[in-house]
C-alpha cells in the first residue's frame, strides 16, 4: 500500500512539462496547460472557437507569461483577425509592435499555381523558422494547417511535409497548437492531421439543443499526463474563452461551523436556536405561494442587517416587483440596495444558456464577493437546460461558492402532481439544508406547513409548523395536534376556542356543583335541626311521661300506703313511717 | 505542332518575360529546376527574358513578402498577369502553359 502510493508520487513528480494556456479553466483541465515543446491539435466543427482559442492562447502567452509568439493564419488575413478580436480586448497591432507576437498570413489558391513537378514546403519552413527566431517565439499557432490540402493537389508531398513539419516545430521547442475541421464520420480532423499530433488532441463541439447553443471542449488525448476527460462546456465572451470544469474535482472544502441567521427567530429555533452553517447551501422548496421568495427574501434581510454583502439573483420577477412585494410583509430591501449591501440581479432564464448564466454569477460574485446568494428560483432554470445540465451547473456552482466560504440559497418550485419531492432539479441531495414549505389543506382553506427535510451536521426539529406570513413578517406557529389530528390555520383557532369555551363550560358547571352540595348540606344540616328538634320533642315527651309515671307512682304508693296505714287503723306506723319520710 | 505553340511570342516581339525563380540552396529540387528552367528559358523565350534566381535561405524576409509556401516556385511577373509555378520544372507542358506560352495542351 505504501509502496504504492510512493510509486504514485513519483509519478506526479515526473510528470511532463506544461505550457499554461491562460484560458481560464483550461488549465484545471489539463492539469497545467498544454504539453511544452509539443504540438497538441484542436479540431472541431466550423465555427466552434478553434481559431479564437488558439489565439487567445498566444495572446495570453505574450501578456501574462512573457512567452512571445506567432500566429500563422491559412484562412483569415492579418488585419481581420486583428479587428475580429479587437472586441474581446486583444490588441494584435500593439503586440506586433512590441515584438509579442509576430502574425503572418499564408495565402494559397490554386487557381494561381501551377504545379510543375517535385516541390516541397521549405518556404513555409523558412517563414516560420524566421517569425519564430525574429522575436524568439515560445508558441506558435498553425490555423488551419489543412487548408495546404486544398491548395496544393500532391498528397504525398504534403503529408510527407507536414510529418517533417511536426519534427521542425519540436526541434524548435515551440509549444504549438494546430487546428483543424472536423471530418466526416469518425475521423477528427479532415485530412487524418491527428495521426501527426500525438501528444495532446483537444475535441471542441457546439451544439444547439432547444434553441440554445452550448460549446463544449473535451481532450480527448493527453499524452503521459492525467487530464479531465469530459466534455466541459465553454463559452466566449467578452473576457474570451472560459471553461468551466467541476471546479474541484476533489472534495477538500474548508468548512466552517459558524451559523448564520435565517432572519425568521423561530426557525431559527428549529435549527437549534442557531440557524445556518455558514458556507452552506439550503433549498427552499414548495408549492407555488408557499412563500419562498418571502423565505429568500427575509434571509437575504438577516444578511444585510449583519452588514454582510448579499447577492439576489432573481429569474422569475424583477427587483422591484420583489422590493414592493416584500414591503407587504414589512421587510424594507431598498435600505440595504442604498448601502450597497445588497445587490439584484434579475433575468429571464432563457437570456442565455445554462453556462452563461453560471460565468454571469461567477463573474458577479467575483466581483461583489458576497457572504450570501440567492437563486430565486431555480426551477425556472429547467426551461433551458434538461434536469441534469441544471443538476451538473448548480453542483458546480455550489463547489465554486462553498469554496469561496459563500452561504447560498436556492428556491426551488416543486408542482403538485410530484409526488416524491425528492426530484428538485436533483440539487436536493447535494444541499446542506433543506426546507420544505408545503399546502395542508383542509376545512376549505389553504395552510402553509414548514418542515426541515435534512440539515446535515446539527440537531434540528422534525416537527412541521405552520408558517405564517403577516404584515409584521415571517414566523412560525407550532401546529395543533388535538385528539382529530393535525390542525392548522383556522381550524386551529376554531380547536383553541373550543377548548376556552369548553373550560368556561367546565367552570361553570363545577359552581353549580359546587352550590348545589353547599345547598344540600345546608337543607340536610337544616334537617338534621329539624330532626334532633324533634327528637328532643320525643325524647321530653318520653321523659315527661316517665317522670309523670313515677309521679303517679309515688303518688299511688303513697296513697295505697295511706290507704293500708287507714285501713290497719296505725298511728304509731302512720307515725313512724312519716318520721323515716322525713 | 511547334509554329502553333510559339505564336504569341511571334506576335508579340515587345513581350519581355521577367522571371523569379525562388530556390533554396542546392537542394536536388533546387538544382533541378534551375537546369529545367534554363533549358526551357533557352528553347523558347530567348532572348526576350530575364531570370532572377534567388535564394530563400538567403533572404528570409522575401518568403513572407512573396507568400512563398512550396519551393522551388516560379514567379511570372510580366507579360500579363502574375502566375506562380511550383516544382522542379520538369513538366515542361506545365512551366509553358503557366507562362502563357501555350495555350493548348
Amino acid at each position: 500500500m505504501t509502496k504504492l502510493h510512493k510509486k504514485q508520487q513519483l509519478i506526479t513528480f515526473e510528470q511532463l512539462p506544461k505550457t499554461p494556456t491562460g484560458i481560464t479553466g483550461l488549465d484545471e483541465i489539463t492539469g497545467g496547460g498544454l504539453p511544452n515543446g509539443r504540438p497538441t491539435l484542436i479540431c472541431g466543427e466550423a465555427g466552434c472557437g478553434k481559431t479564437l482559442m488558439s489565439l487567445e492562447f498566444i495572446v495570453r502567452g505574450a501578456t501574462e507569461f512573457n512567452e512571445p509568439g506567432v500566429f500563422m493564419a491559412f484562412e483569415e488575413k492579418a488585419d481581420e483577425l486583428a479587428s475580429n478580436v479587437a472586441s474581446l480586448g486583444f490588441d494584435l497591432i500593439k503586440l506586433q509592435d512590441d515584438k509579442k507576437l509576430r502574425l503572418d498570413h499564408v495565402h494559397i489558391d490554386r487557381s494561381e499555381i501551377e504545379e510543375t513537378g517535385e516541390y516541397d514546403l521549405e518556404g513555409l519552413f523558412i517563414r516560420l523558422g524566421f517569425a519564430i527566431d525574429s522575436i524568439g517565439a515560445k508558441r506558435v499557432v498553425l490555423d488551419t494547417l489543412e487548408n495546404l490540402f486544398s491548395g496544393l493537389s500532391n498528397q504525398i508531398i504534403l503529408r510527407a511535409e507536414l510529418r517533417r513539419l511536426f519534427t521542425f516545430l519540436k526541434e524548435k521547442g515551440v509549444t504549438a497548437i494546430i487546428t483543424g475541421e472536423k471530418g466526416d464520420g469518425s475521423s477528427l480532423t479532415r485530412q487524418g492531421l491527428e495521426e501527426y499530433v500525438s501528444d495532446c488532441v483537444i475535441l471542441l463541439d457546439h451544439r444547439v439543443v432547444n434553441q440554445i447553443s452550448t460549446r463544449r471542449l473535451r481532450v480527448v488525448k493527453y499524452r503521459g499526463t492525467q487530464h479531465g476527460t469530459n466534455e466541459y462546456p465553454f463559452l466566449i465572451d467578452e473576457d474570451g474563452i472560459s471553461v468551466l470544469p467541476v471546479t474541484s474535482l476533489v472534495l477538500e472544502k474548508e468548512v466552517s461551523s459558524k451559523r448564520i441567521s435565517s432572519g425568521i427567530p423561530s426557525l431559527d429555533s428549529m435549527f437549534g436556536g442557531k440557524g445556518f452553517f455558514q458556507g452552506s447551501s439550503i433549498l427552499v422548496s414548495g408549492t407555488a405561494g408557499t412563500g419562498k421568495t418571502s423565505i429568500a427574501a427575509c434571509f437575504a434581510n438577516e444578511v444585510c442587517n449583519n452588514k454582510k454583502k448579499c447577492l439576489y439573483f432573481a429569474f422569475e420577477e424583477s427587483p422591484k416587483q420583489i422590493l414592493r412585494n416584500m414591503k407587504s410583509i414589512n421587510l424594507d430591501l431598498q435600505k440595504h440596495i442604498d448601502n450597497g449591501l445588497l445587490e439584484f440581479h434579475a433575468s429571464r432564464p432563457t437570456l442565455y444558456g445554462l453556462e452563461m448564466h453560471l460565468v454571469a454569477i461567477y463573474k458577479i460574485i467575483k466581483r461583489f464577493k458576497p457572504a450570501a446568494v440567492i437563486l430565486d428560483p431555480i426551477t425556472n432554470l429547467i426551461t433551458v437546460g434538461s434536469v441534469s445540465e441544471v443538476k451538473s451547473m448548480l453542483i458546480r456552482l455550489i463547489d465554486f461558492l462553498q469554496d469561496e466560504q459563500i452561504t447560498v440559497m436556492f428556491t426551488a418550485l416543486s408542482l403538485n402532481t410530484v409526488v416524491s419531492e425528492q426530484t428538485d432539479e436533483g440539487v436536493s441531495s447535494l444541499v446542506d439544508t433543506w426546507l420544505l414549505v408545503r399546502d395542508i389543506e383542509s376545512n376549505g382553506e389553504r395552510n402553509r406547513g414548514l418542515y426541515i427535510m435534512k440539515s446535515r451536521g446539527m440537531s434540528h426539529s422534525n416537527q412541521v409548523r405552520e408558517f405564517t406570513i403577516t404584515d409584521k413578517g415571517l414566523s412560525l406557529v407550532d401546529v395543533y395536534l388535538g385528539p382529530d389530528g393535525v390542525l392548522t390555520g383556522s381550524a386551529r383557532e376554531a380547536q383553541k376556542l373550543r377548548e376556552k369555551t369548553g373550560v368556561a363550560l367546565r367552570e361553570f358547571a363545577i359552581s353549580r356543583k359546587d352550590k348545589e352540595i353547599l345547598r344540600r348540606r345546608m337543607m340536610l344540616e337544616s334537617k338534621i335541626a329539624s330532626l334532633q328538634a324533634e327528637f328532643e320533642s320525643t325524647e321530653e315527651e318520653l321523659n315527661k311521661i316517665y317522670l309523670e309515671e313515677e309521679l303517679k307512682q309515688n303518688i299511688i304508693e303513697r296513697n295505697r300506703q295511706e290507704i293500708t296505714d287507714i285501713r290497719r287503723g296505725n298511728a304509731d306506723t302512720l307515725k313512724s313511717k312519716s318520721k323515716s319520710k322525713k | 505542332m511547334t509554329e502553333q505553340n510559339q505564336l504569341p511570342l511571334d506576335q508579340g516581339e515587345s513581350q519581355f518575360f521577367r522571371l523569379r525563380l525562388f530556390v533554396i540552396g542546392a537542394s536536388p529540387n533546387s538544382v533541378r529546376a534551375i537546369a529545367n528552367l534554363k533549358i526551357i528559358c533557352e528553347q523558347y523565350l530567348k532572348p526576350n527574358y530575364e531570370l532572377e534566381i534567388i535564394d530563400v535561405y538567403q533572404q528570409p524576409l522575401i518568403a513572407k513578402e512573396e507568400q512563398i509556401i512550396a519551393l522551388p516556385l516560379l514567379i511570372k511577373k510580366s507579360p500579363g498577369v502574375e502566375r506562380k509555378l511550383i516544382g522542379d520544372m520538369s513538366n515542361t507542358d506545365k512551366v509553358l502553359k503557366g507562362l502563357g506560352i501555350l495555350t493548348e495542351s
